[in-house]
């Protein structure tokens, strides 16, 4: 009986490690991962078997327009997409496709009736049968299918100055835009979604960092913030960063965000609700807070047409609208048009838009022509003086102003503006900032032979900042026409802009002692 | 001396002269300088029977980047004005072969008028504003292809103001500054690149 009794222990034992080694085995719900396409993401069970993580070979299958077929042996499971077939043995880690043999980590599991696979299966067989790239990433749980834009997102924040600095390293580069919303900045990245490794955390005027869909940042802002600029450096050939400066309410800005680490603050004067307005004092600090873009023509006047009738006009509004955009949802800066729908607007009523917003910059965007139809390349204008007589030499010799006597003895200097030429005391800003435009252009688009030039242009010589005149390219060549109606190319030539603005705000905000010759 | 009937009839024929020659003067003497037209329609004073001069006129380059200087024949003229319109008649009329224009079709030259300080005003129809087909380079082009023409011919004019229709002009299309006299531009008439 004891023999008997021993036995049966023996037995009830051996069932219940039996059991316990099955419980072992059979799976566990785990987090889920979401498969991220160019058209949305969705979302795949995975489990955990052992100390091995599976996904659902069913879902990933079903939005692949995979099927999945069990053969009559019971020995192999049949994957097939149009003419491609994959067959995946069920005894061991085996892959068959075309005659070829794969090596994989193991065999898919049977989950009731359903099929797990493990994620090297999915990257290996699953891609081969579906003819499509499939990347497993685990410490994000994606899967990012075909040619989606997942790019890695790691987010750090650390103290600058009296403000507070986030860095966003994007692996690859990637493009983006930042806007402003009640208490929080949205970081948009033209992706599909975000591979986020790391938000950082609660830092200075950051409460924390948060991601949406599709691909979104969202930086919660703590009480204080005023403000916030941003740029991008590229960081290696693949990847670049995003540095945005929060600014404390009342704090002096550190330099531009491409300049490098901030040096020692200067003492910070009193904090100051953004509707006061400052009493007489030290003048603010040169920087770029207004910019206008001009679209040349509108309305009646059609400007220059292309031989397959494009208008100029439609152009200029539709480029100074990318540039918009991307500044104001980049740098943060505010920036206005001289029109945003297709009318006609005065030339002296372009200059003044600027001049009476106090703009610290005028971009007027033009289409050129030329009777010779071969002419083509993007070509960069100031103002010339010649025809407006001595006094707007003067003005240009003596850009700071007049001497005048001051009450009380000695001489001041009085900004004594000729509005009608102002802009003859900015004639040499606006040929550094046309050199930054002429080398940003030649970056991307194609120049004139003459990429650089003066003429006596009537929208720029009253305006009473530095003012440009850019002509993107020939709408007379027919083929530049044709460029020029691409979106490629229209953004391409408001990156260009773009970038050329971001260095020529680093340079009136670095002081010119600190300024590269 | 005494006042006798001869004397008091030579006066009066003295003063009735003076003022028809007044009259005549102020009716068929030509204007001040500043207001002389070159010409009028149909005549053709200052011109001289048969004989030509080379002028130096600007067509568009082969590139069509800038301006490229050719000699023409162009009628002589008496006077600064007369010779200004045959030169821009000139380069209104067809250019040489393989030449490109600058200047819009159907324009027509109204008048010359010189002005103060080496200024030439020169007053074009409205097909020079009308039917120019646009685009910064394309009216710098035709602006400098005028004032050039006449700067380069004629060393008394130092600038030319580009007048439409008798009215002073903003632009021809939306880009050069017209509303003052413009000395010739060296930039856009030199040569370019080889």
């Amino acid at each position: 009986m004891r023999s008997r009794a021993a036995r049966v222990a023996v037995i009830a034992a051996l069932i219940a490690s039996a059991a316990l080694a099955l419980q072992a085995q059979s799976p566990r719900a785990a987090a889920p991962y979401s498969a991220v396409a160019v058209d949305g993401r969705r979302p795949v069970a995975a489990s955990t078997v052992g100390d091995q993580e599976f996904l659902r070979l069913d879902d990933l299958a079903a939005l692949l327009k995979v099927s999945v077929r069990e053969d009559r042996a019971g020995n192999a499971l049949t994957l097939t997409h149009g003419s491609t077939t994959v067959v995946l043995s069920l005894d061991q880690g085996l892959a068959s496709i075309g005659g070829r043999l794969l090596s994989l980590s193991s065999p898919p599991l049977r989950d009731g009736s359903r099929w797990l696979v493990a994620p090297d299966v999915v990257v290996k067989a699953l891609s081969l049968a579906a003819e499509t790239r499939l990347e497993v990433r685990r410490a994000s749980r994606l899967v990012v299918i075909g040619d989606a834009r997942v790019p890695r997102v790691t987010v750090r924040q650390e103290a600058a100055g009296a403000g507070t600095r986030v860095s966003v390293d994007l692996s690859p580069r990637t493009n983006y835009t930042v806007t402003q919303e009640p208490r929080r900045l949205v970081v948009k990245l033209e992706a599909d979604a975000i591979d986020a490794a790391g938000l950082g955390g609660s830092q200075g005027l950051v409460e924390s960092v948060t991601t949406g869909d599709p691909a979104t940042l969202t930086i919660h802002l703590a009480p204080g913030f005023a403000s916030f600029r941003s740029a991008a450096v590229p960081l290696d050939a693949a990847s670049s960063r995003l540095v945005i400066d929060l600014l404390q309410a009342g704090a002096v800005a550190p330099p531009s965000p491409t300049q490098g680490p901030p040096p020692a603050q200067p003492p910070t004067p009193p904090a100051m609700s953004s509707g006061d307005v400052p009493a007489l004092g030290p003048p603010q600090a040169p920087a770029l807070r207004t910019i206008v873009i001009d679209p040349g023509h509108g309305g009646d006047e059609l400007g220059a047409r292309g031989p397959a009738g494009t208008y100029e006009k439609d152009l200029t509004l539709d480029v100074a609208r990318r540039l918009k955009a991307s500044i104001e949802g980049r740098l943060g800066i505010r920036v206005l048009l001289t029109r945003d729908e297709d009318r006609l607007v005065p030339l002296d009523e372009r200059a003044s838009i600027a001049n009476n917003n106090k703009a610290d910059l005028f971009l007027s965007i033009h289409a050129n022509a030329s009777p010779r139809p071969d002419a083509r390349g993007a070509e960069v204008f100031y103002l010339s003086l010649d025809g407006y007589g001595d006094e707007a030499r003067k003005m240009a010799e003596s850009p700071q102003g007049t001497a005048l006597p001051a009450l009380g003895g000695g001489s001041r200097e009085i900004a004594l503006i000729l509005w009608e030429m102002a802009q003859a005391r900015h004639l040499a800003e606006s040929a550094v900032l046309a050199g930054f435009i002429e080398e940003e252009l030649r970056r991307r688009v194609e120049m004139s032979a003459r990429p650089i030039q003066q003429a006596p242009f009537r929208v720029l010589v009253s305006a009473n900042m530095p003012a440009v005149l850019v002509e993107m390219a020939f709408l007379s060549n027919a083929q530049q026409e044709t460029q020029l109606g691409t979106d490629e190319f229209k953004n391409q030539v408001a990156q260009s802009l773009y970038d050329a603005i971001v260095r020529y705000r680093a340079r009136i905000e670095t002081p010119p002692a600190r300024r590269r010759p | 001396m005494a006042i006798t009937p001869r004397v008091v009839a030579l006066t009066l024929v003295a003063a009735v002269s003076t003022g028809i020659g007044t009259w005549l003067a102020v009716r068929y003497m030509a204007p001040p300088q500043a207001l002389r037209p070159g010409a009028t329609a149909g005549v053709q004073p200052g011109a001289v029977e048969g004989r030509r001069i080379k002028a130096t006129l600007y067509y568009i380059a082969a590139d069509g980047l800038r301006l490229q200087a050719a000699e023409r024949d162009v009628a002589y003229a008496e006077g600064t004005p007369e010779q200004a319109k045959r030169i821009l008649e000139a380069l209104l009329a067809p250019p040489p072969p393989g030449l490109v224009t600058a200047i819009p079709p159907d324009t027509a030259l109204r008048g010359v008028y010189l002005g103060e300080g080496g200024a030439a005003y020169v007053d074009f129809t409205t097909p020079l504003r009308a039917n120019h087909p646009g685009g910064s380079l394309n009216e710098i082009l035709t602006v400098y292809a005028i004032v050039s023409s006449v700067t380069t011919n004629l060393p008394a004019v130092t600038a030319v103001q580009i007048l439409i229709d008798g009215h002073e002009a903003d632009t021809l299309a939306g880009h050069v500054d017209l509303r003052r006299p413009l000395p010739p531009s060296s930039p856009w008439t030199e040569k370019g690149p080889a």
